[in-house]
């Protein structure tokens, strides 16, 4: 490849690999099965949600008004700007313009963190209502133990949504440094694509959460 | 398979992939797809003996009636520790993480898989959740048996249900890493020439579990996951005292354990392929139909957990679908069994020692299938539910099908993998031992199951005993069976002769490079202008050593 002579500090081809081409295709295709196992393992909370959801409608409801939808809906507005700053940060990448990708990726961490900032803020608030699921839990309603579970669904829902978004950001700092010392080309921007494709995945996670765990059933309580 | 110009009597290089660099960390940092599967190769066989052990104690307490010889409590831990020792670390990685590390690079014509550094990842993580479920065992175990049905799991168990589950949890990474890592390669890394119809069927077998691995380890996963936070928290998912279903956790267990058992078979499917074909020296007979099999198997193997759930409270609609469901996957089951039979009709076969656990794991698997069907029939399932039917049946697929296609597979390759030949005689022997060894074992227990013996109790009625003690009999001779090419094997490494690149004149890209191989595989990757299996060509029979 002429690629070598052209770009000194670009990510060299990997040993095993035949071609740039060969291993951009090999590292997009690893991350899309990635998301594949991601989406069965986020797959068995859903399951459990939509199960117990249907079996105690009016206990989740119940809960569910006990959210903040004001926030919700603003995390739900953050998340998709971070997505737009992240897919410019790529589309940089592309193209080879260092410095747009590192203006782009910390925009993205930015946003990320603004919403690590408000979910922290929720939870906290949750805390001081004693809605916490365990021993100190307490809600005045028809059915508090399935209202709990709720609760307790919430916070695995949404906490594993963090943790991936927390890994995320990680993942973003480590892309900076060599974003910034122009190691990303057209021929060789695998690891922004591969962390954009994670991050677009966890932004849709928290856009099938925001609606289950906010919205549905809002009247109905 | 492939048209190199090339010296037809190239002397075997002396560097090759084990003897390159020496030293520790030439081994635990190694990013050879070669080591990785060596060090997969050590790894399991210490949980299989291991697993071993507790299956020795456990024929042992059931030689008489009485329990005489442990405790329930301690029979429950031993039971449970063996299934989960002998799924989760030592079937679901042996085919795929041994033999599938080391041949599917080669067999495609690739210099390596697609993420050697994930590949080293995976058995790290192996390695971890081992340890886990050892620091477990080594505090007494634990007693839910593998399937850590709830409430069990989640409220009345004192035992180390929690180590366990984060063992199995991290090793569910390791798993969905190979399959990850192996359906890239096969997407990505192929030869020129090399198309998917040209793939030996051990590279199919291989895609479609990986496809398992990766769809259905997550779910799991999470199950663990959920089952950990009950235990921590007391939070009601799975307990009904707390407002959860105990139903919901085995419908999330088997969502993945039930295509498992795909994982575990598959690949053993895919290594008789091979060795049919190689030894009855004919291309296999309907090869687009045994390679759509495999991912036939894969798919509707998603669509039948609920076989395992008949008596567990599910509607009777239900169960009906999951009984037909359940009975579909004898289809691409015996498209196969059928086209190795074909495959050997005039064939000039052969009776090499890898060929002889081929064909005991035809007729093995076959029983194992084939009560699997009458498993999947309401009426007779809900009769020898629990029973020792079913630990009949399933070991008749695990042992009698994946063991063997194992073992038949690591001395399909031995030579190749280390260089070295074993003895003829001792190893035809030990594949005689370990099938006389294993029904002995085994078909007693269908009987005994038939009859109503409950399974995972420590005692028995007197009238059993008498099956009971035919089991653990052939237990010791299948136990004398597994010693043997232990101990043979280890002898070949130091003493064995030095093995040639082709010692059974089979075709397939591995054969045509030295034994051992060369780090990088091939020096020039291969052109393929060939279809798998072209024994009926006799100039591939002598293939040329391009290494």
């Amino acid at each position: 490849m002429s690629a070598d002579t052209h770009h000194e500090n670009a990510a060299p081809l990997a040993h095993h690999f035949e071609s740039y081409e060969q291993q951009r295709e090999s590292a997009s295709l690893g991350m899309w099965l990635f998301l594949g196992q991601e989406i069965m393992f986020f797959g068995g909370l859903f399951m459990v949600y939509i199960l117990y959801r249907w079996m105690y409608p009016h206990a989740f409801a119940e809960a569910s008004n006990m959210l903040n939808v004001q926030l919700g809906t603003f995390n739900t507005a953050v998340l998709i700007g971070s997505s737009l700053t992240m897919a410019l940060a790529v589309r940089a990448s592309q193209t080879g313009q260092s410095r747009k990708i590192v203006l782009f990726l910390i925009l993205t961490m930015i946003l990320g963190t603004t919403f690590l900032g408000v979910k922290a803020f929720e939870y906290h608030h949750k805390w001081e209502e004693h809605l916490i699921p365990g021993s100190s839990f307490a809600f005045e309603g028809k059915d508090p133990a399935h209202s709990q579970m709720f609760f307790f669904l919430y916070f695995a829902m949404t906490g594993l949504h963090a943790l991936h978004m927390i890994v995320g950001l990680g993942l973003l700092a480590w892309l900076c440094f060599p974003a910034w010392k122009g190691r990303f080309s057209a021929e060789n921007h695998n690891y922004v694509e591969g962390v954009g494709l994670y991050w677009h995945f966890v932004d849709i996670v928290w856009i099938f959460l925001f609606p289950l765990l906010y919205l549905i059933g809002r009247k109905g309580a | 398979m492939s048209a190199l110009p090339t010296d037809p009597v190239a002397p075997q290089p002396k560097k090759n992939y084990l003897n390159a660099e020496y030293g520790v960390f030439s081994w635990l940092l190694t990013r050879d797809h070669k080591r990785i599967a060596i060090l997969y190769l050590f790894s399991v066989s210490i949980f299989f003996m291991l697993g071993g052990l507790m299956a020795v104690l456990i024929r042992m307490e059931l030689a008489t009636p009485a329990g005489d010889l442990v405790e329930p409590d301690i029979y429950n831990r031993l039971f449970t520790m063996h299934g989960v020792l002998m799924i989760f670390f030592f079937l679901i990685p042996a085919i795929p993480a041994v033999l599938g590390n080391f041949l599917i690079p080669i067999m495609i014509g690739a210099k390596d898989l697609a993420f050697p550094k994930i590949n080293l990842l995976s058995w790290y993580l192996y390695v971890a959740g081992g340890l886990f479920t050892l620091w477990a065992l080594i505090h007494g175990g634990v007693d839910t048996g593998w399937t850590f049905y709830a409430p069990l799991s989640t409220t009345y168990s004192n035992t180390w249900v929690l180590p366990v589950g984060i063992g199995i949890f991290i090793n569910g990474f390791s798993s969905i890493l190979t399959g990850l890592n192996f359906i890239v390669t096969i997407h990505r890394m192929r030869a020129p020439g090399m198309t998917w119809f040209r793939m030996p069927l051990f590279v199919w077998s291989h895609y479609a579990t990986s496809l398992i691995q990766v769809l259905g380890t997550p779910v799991l996963a999470i199950t663990v996951l959920l089952l950990a936070a009950e235990r921590i928290f007391h939070v009601g998912i799975f307990d009904p005292k707390l407002g959860g279903d105990p139903v919901l956790f085995q419908h999330l267990f088997w969502f993945y354990s039930h295509p498992a058992v795909y994982i575990m078979i598959l690949p053993a499917m895919g290594v008789v392929s091979e060795l049919i074909a190689a030894f009855s020296r004919k291309k296999v007979f309907g090869y687009h139909f045994v390679a759509f099999a495999s991912v036939a198997i894969a798919v509707l193997g998603f669509l039948v957990w609920a076989h395992h759930m008949f008596v567990a409270g599910i509607s009777v609609y239900a169960a009906t679908v999951f009984s037909i469901l359940s009975m579909l996957v004898a289809v691409p089951s015996a498209v196969k069994v059928f086209n190795w039979t074909a495959t050997l009709y005039k064939g000039s076969v052969s009776w090499e020692t890898p060929m002889l656990y081929a064909i005991g794991f035809i007729g093995l698997f076959t029983i194992g299938g084939l009560t699997g069907v009458m498993l999947a029939t309401l009426g007779i399932d809900i009769h020898v539910h629990d029973t020792y039917f079913i630990v009949a049946h399933f070991h008749y697929i695990m042992v009698g099908g994946a063991i063997m296609g194992y073992l038949g597979g690591l001395h399909y390759w031995w030579p190749k993998i280390t260089g070295k030949m074993y003895p003829v005689f001792l190893s035809k022997l030990s594949a005689l031992v370990i099938f006389i060894g294993f029904n002995v074992t085994f078909a007693p227990q269908f009987v005994l199951g038939y009859l109503g013996m409950p399974r995972r109790y420590h005692a028995y009625p007197e009238e059993f005993q008498v099956l009971n003690v035919m089991s653990s009999a052939g237990a010791t001779i299948l136990g004398v069976g597994y010693l043997m090419p232990l101990l043979y094997f280890v002898w070949a490494m130091r003493y064995g002769k030095d093995a040639p690149a082709n010692p059974w004149g089979a075709v397939g890209l591995e054969w045509q490079i030295p034994s051992p191989p060369p780090t990088e595989n091939f020096h020039e990757i291969p052109v393929v202008t060939h279809d798998a299996y072209e024994y009926e060509k006799p100039s591939l029979k002598e293939a040329p050593v391009v290494g």
